[in-house]
């Protein structure tokens, strides 16, 4: 089944475990109401987030991408969000070179007990995607050059995936 | 692969919001699903077998359940489908309760919303492969960080449950704030002679191993195997000499410092042991007023030492400890009462906090146990009491109850009348918060027995007025104003998280909530575990704690502790990276980023290649967003599987 059309848009989050995952679950055990739009996908850490995920997403047809992970010096894994701090720092400055709109990627640190936290995050980023309405298609873009450049972000480059 | 979805009710919690039919019937259009139904309560007994049954009824191969967090119940279906047959990891969760059916009431985008969770568990399970745990051994020695009460505590079950342990403790000695009471409520038992036992106890213990006047410098490793740096800080006295005699402190010249333990009323020595049964009974120099270190000359304490064991030039050391578990017990800090400009502490001598008043109260304290205000000496006859300073006020962002005020505030009040026998006690309340066994009765008999005069309302302001404090506040029963005139006034601080925790928790890798607190794995269910394996939680560190919860908490880490360490190996969780030796190229970043060390390089054939230990692996992950060629690849969370999550939400 599709995102609601008209009602919802295509939000994808990808969220630590430790921290921002629980930080999820912390609002709902809270009943704070979030718009519906988001769908999670559970990865052990921040730093676990190839910067390609998210590319592929937004290429794919996503409306918007959010991430989440433990505050910067509180990673269950010691270090992992520092990773991916670096690297989520440069592909927000790399989006607009592929010419997909930065304001549709953000990333940000919610820790397992700030539930109202995680409401606000949810409901700011909804918001701000809905205000940029639905991604633009890749419609002039030829289905065969399209389906390269996901293959090719899926491979990592060079790389061959497992 | 066959597979089969099971979408729980949860009672009303999500069938509520959710049509978890219609979710059910959806899930059957997906690849590979061949059997689906929705379950009343997926994790009782009858729907765990119904879970096994369909299993071996439709010859299942995998399992989705959507129902709560994977947080919560992933172990309970995983030894579910392992009691069926197969293999524990050939299972996948959807969260469509805390994720989908609390956070909102659109019955219909809740369900579409499930079916989406329940899609992209269903291609993520279909690249899951079985995994078996492998085993390590583990060091069955325990960290206790904090010497309060509740760490006293788990020591010491610890120790007579045969582990050894290591405390750490902060100050010069161990006891913490309780060590500091006069009296404990609700029996008016006398703190020390029921601590002092158990701190005698540890000193005496041969399988406790006390670093005091230390601090945790680093943490690395992992449950079983955690390296601990500790940091023993100067103490400017050798303490295999000292004998605690207490010549040193007799002697010592420089004698107007603010006495830290006595909550800086009175003064003391530079060179000083905090209280005469203080455990280790060792001198410690402060060198921020010892002559010796601030002018340069003196030496008093080096002359009359009879071991001779003063070291002017001692530095801190590190010493390094291997244990296999650590228990967080560093308790709390007092909210600092001159945030509060209007009650006039720092300012005005004659408002303390609750502890000082305490050590006014206490035989060992800076009056000898005969309460005299600071400012003038003078025995106060009317003591004056504010609750809530630095409790449930949102202005100060202090929105949460320390619990335990309204208690020792009432036992202050007794302990009052029982000094001073014509004196009068006002104490100034919100609301008498007293559940606990004995503890209402406690509280009736300061107003009843002892005449303590409980005015309910807030303090407006305190100010002096000739040698007396005026009070002034609201009486919110009788509708007026009310002006006390006082000798003392008494504010009853709230409790914090005390200072460094933020820090301590960022090195044992666990979660501190706003203020600072620990956190705890489930509020209800694991209040003293942490969602870190091996790090284990007690007293007042988790949030503030009475005496009695302190020590069952501290008792209760312990039983975790040792149950941990019933087993002689521990299994480690296969979910973790392994390298595709064909493709890796031996670049050694993955090395270079994993934060366990977990990985090493080894000879393949003349070439380079990385590969992964087991069992120090964590399963970040890191390694496989960093590595060129896609060679490592963590377990569970492959790119394949991920990339399948991103194609099942944007491609449906």
């Amino acid at each position: 089944m599709p995102v609601l059309t008209g009602k919802e848009l295509r939000i994808v989050g990808f969220l630590c475990n430790w921290c921002s995952y629980g930080g999820a679950d912390t609002a709902g055990v809270g009943r704070f109401t979030q718009p519906t739009d988001l769908r999670i996908i559970r990865v052990p850490c921040s730093g676990r987030i190839d910067p390609l995920f998210i590319l592929k997403t937004l290429i794919s047809g996503a409306d918007g991408v959010l991430v989440s992970g433990c505050h910067p010096r509180d990673c269950h894994y010691a270090e992992g969000n520092f990773y991916a701090r670096r690297r989520l720092e440069v592909l927000k400055r790399f989006l607009p070179i592929l010419g997909i709109d930065p304001a549709r990627f953000d990333y940000t640190w919610v820790s397992a007990s700030e539930g109202q936290r995680w409401q606000k995050v949810v409901t700011v980023f909804t918001e701000q995607i809905h205000a940029l309405g639905p991604a633009p298609r890749f419609d002039s873009v030829s289905p065969e050059l399209l389906a390269k450049v996901a293959g090719a972000l899926s491979q990592g480059g060079n790389r061959v995936a497992a | 692969m066959r597979i089969g979805v099971f979408v729980c009710h949860c009672g009303s919690n999500i069938e509520g919001t959710v049509d978890t039919a219609v979710v059910a019937r959806t899930s059957l259009d997906f690849p590979e699903v061949v059997y689906a139904t929705d379950t009343m309560y997926a994790c009782s007994e009858p729907g765990q077998d119904g879970i096994i049954q369909a299993i071996k009824e439709k010859h299942l191969t995998g399992v989705v359940v959507a129902s709560c967090t994977p947080r919560m119940h992933e172990p309970t279906f995983r030894r579910a489908v392992e009691r069926a047959g197969l293999n524990r990891f050939m299972f996948e969760m959807a969260n469509i309760r805390e994720h989908v059916s609390w956070i909102g009431k659109d019955r219909e985008a809740n369900t579409n919303k499930s079916v989406d969770l329940v899609r992209i568990a269903v291609e993520k399970l279909r690249r899951d492969a079985p995994l078996s745990p492998s085993k390590f051994s583990i060091n069955k020695r325990v960290m206790i960080i904090g010497g309060g009460v509740a760490g006293i505590q788990a020591a010491l079950d610890c120790a007579d449950g045969g582990l050894e342990v290591v405390l750490v403790e902060r100050e010069s000695t161990i006891g913490g704030k309780m060590a500091k009471l006069d009296k404990t409520f609700p029996t008016v038992d006398c703190s020390s002679c029921i601590l002092g036992p158990k701190m005698v106890d540890v000193a005496q213990h041969d399988k406790i191993t006390l670093h005091a006047y230390s601090e945790v410098d680093s943490i690395g490793g992992y449950v079983g195997n955690f390296q601990v740096k500790v940091k023993k800080r100067a103490t400017y006295v050798d303490w295999t000499l000292c004998t605690g005699c207490g010549a040193c402190m007799e002697k010592c010249p420089s004698k107007k410092n603010p006495d830290k333990f006595n909550e800086k009323i009175g003064p003391t020595t530079s060179i000083n042991i905090p209280f005469p049964q203080a455990i280790p009974k060792k001198a410690v120099i402060d060198p921020t007023t010892c002559r010796q270190f601030v002018k340069g000359k003196c030496g008093v304490c080096a002359k009359v030492c009879p071991t001779g064991a003063i070291r002017y030039d001692m530095a801190d050391e590190i010493v390094t400890e291997d244990v296999g578990a650590i228990v967080a017990a560093t308790g709390y800090d007092l909210f600092d009462i001159r945030k509060i400009p209007e009650y006039g502490a720092g300012r005005y001598p004659d408002v303390i906090t609750s502890l000082a008043y305490e050590r006014l109260l206490s035989a060992s304290g800076p009056t000898g146990g005969h309460v005299k205000r600071p400012s003038d000496g003078k025995e106060p006859k009317n003591v004056v009491f504010i609750q809530c300073v630095g409790s449930r006020d949102k202005s100060l962002d202090r929105p949460y109850c320390s619990g335990f005020c309204c208690m020792y505030t009432a036992k202050q009040a007794i302990l009052t009348k029982d000094h001073i026998p014509d004196s009068q006690s006002y104490v100034f309340y919100m609301d008498i918060r007293s559940p606990g066994k004995m503890y209402d009765e406690f509280t009736r008999r300061a107003m009843e027995e002892y005449g303590a005069r409980y005015i309910r309302g807030r303090v407006a302001m305190v100010y002096p007025k000739g040698d007396k404090m005026i009070v002034r506040g609201a009486d919110t029963l009788a509708g007026t104003q009310v002006e006390v005139e006082a000798d003392l006034v008494v504010l009853a601080a709230g409790a914090e998280a005390a200072v460094g925790a933020p820090q301590l928790a960022e090195k044992l890798r666990i979660s501190y909530d706003r203020y600072g607190f620990f956190m705890e794995s489930h509020p209800k269910l694991k209040p003293v575990e942490t969602n870190t394996a091996g790090v284990y939680l007690a007293g007042s560190c988790q949030g503030p704690k009475d005496i009695p919860q302190s020590v069952g908490q501290g008792s209760a880490a312990a039983a975790k502790v040792l149950a941990l360490f019933s087993k002689d190996q521990l299994e480690s969780d296969p979910q973790i990276s392994r390298v595709d030796i064909k493709r890796c190229v031996g670049c050694g970043k993955c090395i270079m980023t994993c934060p366990f060390q977990a990985i090493k390089e080894v000879e393949f054939r003349g070439q380079k290649k990385a590969e992964v230990i087991e069992t120090v692996c964590q399963g970040c992950g890191i390694c496989t967003s960093t590595c060129p060629q896609g060679a490592i690849q963590l377990s569970h969370f492959t790119d394949n599987q991920i990339l399948a999550e991103v194609n099942a939400l944007c491609q449906s």
